[in-house]
């Protein structure tokens, strides 16, 4: 067979039929991943919220609801509850002062406000320096550790003037982090202080399930 | 076969350094590039080779393109689906596997004017090669900068230096790597 010549109607023939077979395809591997994709999604912050929260028997994600801060943020608050009855929360919290680019941290926090766990779902730090924060902030050495503190007025690392021992060598990391978890508190409190209307709408929800 | 020692992507032709620099922090990240990028070469080489002839030459290229990144996205999209772990320290450089000029380049040079399997073989071969630089490369830059291999810790921490994580010290890696293979061939 001759091959094709460069005539206008041959260039556009030639070049629709590709794109509509690419399309296609790109549409039935799409079909046939999307499941798995926002399955997988779902895993990932369903086994943070479980590893930073006290042991809850409920489903944090479905109950999930936006709390404000005192800053105007908007964060996502996942309530864990052993039994119906409220034992702590995981606050998805964020933080635009890190070293290159946005940090997102998830943060538990049991009902007496006390740090129960965090975890780092995305951070763009230096590897090797700022990227140390997923373990840093819960090696139990110095003051570094944050777990097991209440958060109060806010954490600050002891360059700052506060008592957490910032990462050696990356100080502007570890401000962001802290900068995060004080984030989450701020949204965390608000519901606490909020209590009444905020937990009994959340009762509700729960009663008539029962 | 050629494109594994002797025409080797990134020792010896010098092509695709983006990527080659960007992901190659550990050697596993280096070898999944290598394997995505195999992957799309091969795929692509054959498909092209295969309508080669119904492909006007003026529009060829776009052609090529559109066929190469549907091959990527194939790519992005099951990476997302069953290794999201992987999918999230390579993510960013998936789509760039779209512009690395080692495809167009084994799409012009050679699908575009070979059969069907010559053009499997010829992605293989050059895939591999890539694959087998990236490896390396992401390896001496593992061990030197955190003492680890694939994750295994074969040094204390302590003395990796950080350098050859970041940036510059992948620059001198690849260097290195370079004047290695250059030396070797002309041996």
């Amino acid at each position: 067979m001759e091959k094709l010549k460069s005539t206008l109607p041959n260039m556009l023939l030639s070049l629709t039929i590709t794109c509509v077979v690419a399309g296609a395809i790109l549409a039935s591997v799409n079909d046939m991943t999307a499941g798995s994709i926002a399955a997988s999604k779902a895993a990932a912050l369903e086994s943070a919220i479980k590893e930073v929260t006290p042991e809850f028997n409920n489903k944090p994600v479905e109950e999930a609801y936006l709390s404000a801060t005192s800053t105007g943020d908007s964060l996502r608050i996942y309530p864990a509850k052993m039994d119906g009855e409220l034992v702590g929360a995981a606050v998805e919290s964020f933080s635009n002062n890190g070293f290159s680019g946005e940090i997102r941290v998830i943060v538990g926090f049991d009902t007496e406000g006390k740090i129960k766990n965090y975890s780092v779902l995305q951070h763009a730090e230096t590897p090797g320096l700022g990227s140390k924060m997923q373990e840093w902030f819960r090696t139990d050495k110095n003051r570094q550790s944050i777990i097991g503190r209440s958060v109060g007025d806010g954490l600050k690392v002891s360059k700052d003037g506060g008592d957490v021992d910032a990462i050696t060598a990356a100080t502007i990391s570890s401000r962001a982090f802290l900068d995060a978890v004080n984030r989450a508190y701020s949204a965390f409190a608000q519901v606490d202080a909020a209590g009444g209307a905020t937990s009994s709408h959340q009762t509700e929800g729960g009663n008539s399930d029962e | 076969m050629n494109g594994i020692i002797t025409e080797n992507p990134t020792f010896v032709l010098l092509l695709g350094m983006c990527p080659t620099l960007g992901t190659t922090s550990s050697a596993l990240n280096g070898m999944s590039m290598g394997l995505a990028t195999l992957f799309v070469l091969i795929c692509s080489n054959m498909a092209i080779s295969a309508v080669k002839k119904l492909v006007p030459d003026m529009v060829r290229i776009p052609v090529y393109i559109v066929i190469i990144a549907t091959f990527v996205t194939v790519v992005q999209f099951c990476m997302e689906a069953y290794t999201p772990a992987l999918y999230a320290s390579l993510g960013l450089y998936i789509p760039l596997i779209v512009v690395n000029c080692i495809v167009l380049g084994r799409a012009e040079s050679f699908a575009s004017k070979n059969g069907i399997v010559a053009s499997g073989f010829d992605g293989l071969g050059s895939g591999l090669g890539f694959t087998l630089a990236l490896t390396l490369l992401g390896a001496c830059r593992e061990l030197l900068g955190t003492g680890k291999l694939f994750g295994l810790t074969l040094a204390p921490e302590e003395y990796g230096s950080l350098i050859f994580i970041l940036a510059p010290g992948g620059f001198l890696a690849l260097g290195y790597l370079i004047a290695i293979v250059n030396k070797l061939r002309k041996a």
